[in-house]
């Protein structure tokens, strides 16, 4: 750590500027937080604790569109970052494992394209797609986008775990007689895990939050969450919808936190 | 450990006419040597002289162009490396890091389908070998670099390899460490009676703990044989520069007759020394002689003399190195041992002096 004279904290104005960072990045995050335990049907006049909009999104009118939509997202959240992340090692492991290979710096923009390209785009296409291979929209075709746009997000973390991998470390194990199965299972796969734990719990965020794609592919009466919401905020901001919003926001705390003690508990040490 | 009494006839690993060409670029230019069982046998060279190529070729990594390897009568070359029964040292080790010390030494007994319990037992004598018994359960990067290095000698020897390949297991430790290790190494080897086949550009390395090296430069073998002999009697200019520190002067051979060459160098020097095969009358080659068999003296001696001034002298801790121009001639150096000052005196800068050759130590060499 770097202290005492180049500590960035002497510069003028990095506590304000921290502050107004911080401010900006949460104050919205903790005024829906707040305001879903408020005892009112206003979304904007204080009236006191209450937990009633919480046993709304469960009990509710709208219950049962949010139960199914938060099903789906879940169910197609965990196929899709499952399904992506495994494509994304045995990608990565080709990638830079195979050595240099002609055409291998086109494949890596391939693969990290849909990243710079404009959500609406993908979205587009993969609607004019469906349609003309003549795919009825619906659960299916939301699933399929997710793998295929969730690809590149498990990808990245993954690679850059794989590049600080030496290749000796595979030599040693063949060298030690290990089959080229045993060399990936028991050496490779170990060492690539914090990699593919993070691939996965970034797959399975970015597919619960899709919202544009997911619009576009849908069939009618499939929803997932973040449509789901969408359609109800349509007709008003009712504060059920900032429960959901915290607890979704419980459940990304909940996955950061993974993320992060993955990443600290290395398993070399 | 089990040890076969040691034949110095078997041969441990044949390489024949083996070439390595990666694309255009030819890394091996068809070399030939044999390994004996039981040697500790050093490869070495400058980088990019094919050593490196060459142990990853009997190790495996490397395909062979051209040519066949041989282990123990068995053609290996074109079998895998977790097919043949040799084991590698790697130069940064490649301890499996998400393992404890204990789980990679036992790495590949488990892979040859032992038992785990037989893996650990294996383990722990291996530890006990190397003085490591105490880290048995630590991870790799909890290890310095000196204990890091004997895991991986302790998990190359496990599976009792018919060869232990060594690629310059030493370079990446300091000075101090290095040298005990050259020691352990060594030891090690004897204790075992497994052959060694390292790799180094280090010449001190080889000549310390090799009983034979290959001297290798440009994917070319240069000379093969025990250190001394390598040393006192180099084939050609490269060995002779490459191995310790040498006098190279050109010479012009102006006679030869019983066996003795009359030769000259620049200045007019004159001076005779043993007939090389291949080096004929009017032949411009170079002439080596080794900075400790040369002495200095006021007046000319019974041995080949040679006029000259003193230019520097320079304290190297065992020895003083005399920097002398010889008249009109070229640069030579003495060594003088420290522990000789009293018989051989040092001559302050700027004295007259005479350059004496002892006995045989000037060899002419081919280039």
């Amino acid at each position: 750590m770097a202290r005492g004279k180049y500590d960035i904290r002497r510069y003028p104005g990095f506590l304000p500027m921290t502050v107004l960072c911080l401010t900006l990045l949460y104050a919205p995050l903790i005024v829906v937080t707040i305001y879903s335990f408020n005892d009112s049907s206003s979304i904007t006049n204080w009236e006191g604790m209450s937990t009633r909009w919480y046993v709304d999104v469960f009990v509710g009118v709208e219950s049962d569109k949010f139960k199914s939509a938060a099903w789906n997202s879940f169910t197609i959240a965990m196929i899709a970052a499952t399904v992506s992340t495994t494509i994304a090692t045995l990608a990565a492991t080709g990638m830079i494992r195979a050595g240099r290979f002609r055409l291998r710096t086109l494949s890596f923009g391939l693969i990290s394209l849909p990243l710079m390209v404009p959500e609406i785009v993908t979205a587009v296409a993969t609607l004019i797609f469906f349609n003309s291979i003549g795919f009825v929209r619906g659960y299916t075709t939301i699933l399929l986008a997710h793998i295929a746009f969730c690809i590149p997000f498990a990808y990245m973390p993954i690679a850059a775990r794989m590049q600080g991998i030496e290749d000796s470390y595979e030599q040693a194990a063949l060298d030690l007689y290990a089959s080229k199965f045993q060399a990936f299972t028991r050496i490779l796969l170990p060492l690539m895990a914090p990699g593919i734990i993070s691939g996965f719990l970034l797959a399975f965020i970015i597919s619960l939050d899709d919202f544009i794609i997911t619009n576009f592919v849908k069939g009618a009466g499939v929803e997932t969450l973040p449509t789901a919401i969408f359609g109800s905020v349509k007709q008003g901001i009712k504060p059920n919808i900032m429960a959901i919003s915290t607890m979704l926001l419980a459940i990304s705390i909940v996955m950061v936190t993974i993320s992060y003690l993955v990443s600290k508990s290395d398993n070399t040490k | 450990m089990e040890k076969s009494a040691p034949d110095t006839a078997t041969i441990a690993v044949d390489v024949r006419d083996a070439v390595k060409r990666y694309g255009d670029f030819t890394a091996l230019k068809r070399i030939s040597l044999s390994i004996r069982d039981n040697e500790f046998f050093t490869l070495l060279g400058p980088s990019g002289c094919g050593k490196t190529t060459l142990l990853r070729m009997i190790a495996g990594f490397e395909d062979v162009t051209e040519g066949e390897i041989f282990l123990f009568g068995d053609e290996i070359d074109t079998l895998p490396p977790n097919k043949r029964p040799v084991n590698t040292v790697f130069q940064n080790y490649a301890l499996f890091p998400h393992m404890t010390v204990t789980d990679n030494v036992g790495f590949g007994l488990e892979m040859l389908g032992r038992t785990k319990a037989e893996a650990r037992r294996r383990a722990g004598e291996m530890l006990e070998l190397v003085r490591l018994s105490q880290f048995a359960g630590r991870k790799p990067a909890q290890l310095s670099g000196g204990q890091q290095q004997r895991v991986a000698l302790a998990r190359a020897l496990a599976p009792q390899p018919k060869v232990l390949l060594l690629d310059e297991p030493l370079s990446a430790l300091d000075l101090k460490l290095r040298q005990t290790m050259r020691y352990e190494l060594k030891e090690l080897q004897r204790e075992t009676g497994i052959t060694f086949i390292f790799v180094t550009h280090d010449q001190e390395e080889a000549l310390t703990m090799s009983d034979r090296v290959a001297v290798m430069s440009s994917g070319e073998l240069q000379q093969l044989g025990e250190a001394r002999e390598i040393y006192e009697t180099p084939h050609n200019v490269f060995v002779a520069d490459f191995i310790g520190e040498t006098n190279l002067l050109e010479v012009s051979v102006d006679q030869i007759a019983q066996g003795r060459a009359t030769c000259h160098l620049g200045g007019g020097h004159e001076l005779t020394c043993d007939a090389v095969e291949g080096i004929g009358v009017g032949a411009h080659v170079h002439l080596s002689v080794r900075p400790e068999r040369l002495f200095l003296s006021e007046a000319p001696t019974e041995a080949e003399s040679l006029p000259g001034r003193v230019r520097d002298n320079i304290f190297v801790g065992t020895d003083i190195q005399t920097i002398v121009d010889l008249n009109e001639g070229p640069r030579m150096t003495v060594r003088t041992s420290n522990s000789a000052r009293g018989a051989r005196r040092v001559f302050e800068a700027g004295s007259a002096v005479y350059v004496n050759m002892e006995q045989g130590a000037a060899r002419l060499l081919v280039d």
